[in-house]
């Protein structure tokens, strides 16, 4: 994504070469061009890009791809903890 | 529904047919909904549509119930001969809610199964928005109702180049962006929710502004108002709109120098009037306030990971809180030990 680019070393985002069959639907699904194929697997090549929206580890047909998915979202993160200390029922700010 | 023209009968039921053109209470709804004005109701009922007049061959697009995305997407299908299967994510976008789920493997079979879909078309499969992805496992749909799910592109409005060019994902039709119209047509509910949120802060620096040596005074109380207000604009419009060119990769410190600028800015405006105290307890807050506004857009834009937010929140909201705390004892010592 030109001209953007989030914090580095921070996505858990993990393949495991040896599992990968290299069909490409991670690569077709990802939003960041995070994947490329080579010969018949599937390599990482931007991993600072990746938001961890988990589309690839949900489509992967051989579970090879797995990432702490969820949305990168502060005011999400700090509803959940308010929640998780009772301090709030639920809902997230605007996004319930 | 919205944009109602006909039913057509099919053998699978009545399906209705919607136009692809936008009244002007669609585009008032959609208006209001960027200004959060009944956004958490701004849906549509899900099922099938028809875009034209389609035949069992012709192709099926898949969005969202959030009325915004039914209408981009219809509108975007003028002139041809589409099916439309909503899917029911209670009003929420195709991104938010494949994140949630609600755009999902389960709802897809639901809604094929429901709408009776392999009685209406020919062909098995299904054109979905790339960012559904998140929430749709194409693999199982296709074993659980023989349709294909074929993620075509990003943008609605790629949809018809997508269909003519034989139905091929472009680079370009699978990459995000994030230009400046839309970092700032997103800019009205950030403000609105900034000041929801903070209307009472606002109230309360009003109050405490106004008093000076015993009496009320609306010009005293007028500064750290309109101070605290530029900071709000600064953290939730100034500084998504200048995000590729705010330093460091870090939403936490980009809001921060924008509020350190805006500190400045108002600093010269204000002169004589700003000293001592008011300066820091100013340089401590304002700063803290864009910058808490700036972390809370992470949540708007599509590059920003739950690991990279949790890593800014766990460094800078000790920071903020810090700053909020001393700057506003700074203040309020200022206003009532001041010569």
């Amino acid at each position: 994504m030109e001209g953007f680019a989030y914090l580095r070393n921070v996505a858990t985002l993990q393949l495991d070469r040896d599992t990968c069959i290299g069909c490409g639907l991670c690569a077709l699904v990802c939003p960041h061009r995070v994947f490329v194929i080579e010969g018949n697997k599937s390599r990482i090549v931007e991993r600072d890009a990746c938001m961890e929206c988990g589309a690839c580890a949900l489509n992967c047909p051989v579970r090879a791809i797995a990432v702490d998915a969820g949305v990168g979202c502060a005011s999400g993160m700090i509803n959940e903890w308010l929640t998780s200390l009772k301090i709030r029922k639920s809902g997230a700010g605007g996004c319930s | 529904m919205p944009g109602f023209l006909r039913w057509l009968d099919i053998p699978a039921g009545r399906v209705p047919v919607v136009s692809s053109q936008l009244r002007f209470g669609d585009r008032v709804g959609s208006w209001k909904a960027r200004w959060g004005i009944g956004r958490m109701s701004y849906l549509v009922p899900p099922g099938l549509y028809a875009i034209g007049d389609p035949t069992p061959a012709d192709p099926v697009v898949v969005t969202a119930n959030y009325k915004m995305s039914y209408d981009i997407v219809r509108r975007t299908l003028a002139g041809r001969n589409v099916w439309l299967l909503v899917l029911e994510t209670y009003g929420i976008n195709v991104w938010c809610a494949a994140g949630k789920g609600t755009f999902g493997t389960g709802e897809t079979v639901r809604r094929v199964e429901a709408t009776r879909l392999a009685e209406v078309v020919s062909h098995r499969l299904l054109l979905l928005p790339i960012l559904g992805a998140a929430g749709v496992r194409a693999l199982e749909v296709q074993s659980r109702t023989g349709f294909q799910v074929r993620f075509a592109t990003i943008r609605a409005a790629d949809l018809p180049e997508f269909l003519d060019n034989g139905m091929t994902t472009t680079p370009t039709m699978r990459e995000l962006t994030f230009t400046i119209a839309e970092r700032l047509v997103l800019s009205p509910i950030e403000i609105v929710a900034a000041l929801k949120g903070f209307f009472p802060i606002l109230l309360g620096l009003i109050l405490l502004g106004g008093l000076s040596g015993g009496g009320f005074s609306v010009t005293a109380a007028a500064g750290p108002a309109v101070a605290y207000l530029g900071a709000v604009l600064t953290g939730a419009l100034v500084t998504p709109l200048l995000l590729p060119w705010l330093p460091t990769r870090s939403f936490a410190v980009k809001g921060a120098f924008a509020g350190l600028v805006w500190a400045a800015i108002w600093h010269a405006l204000s002169g004589e009037s700003w000293h001592g105290a008011a300066t820091a307890a100013g340089f401590l807050i304002l700063p803290a306030v864009a910058s808490f506004l700036a972390l809370s857009f992470t949540g708007s834009t599509p590059f920003t990971s739950r690991s990279g937010v949790k890593k800014e929140m766990r460094l800078a909201l000790p920071v903020m809180a810090a700053s909020l705390v001393i700057g506003a004892a700074l203040w309020i010592a200022g206003k009532f030990f001041a010569a």
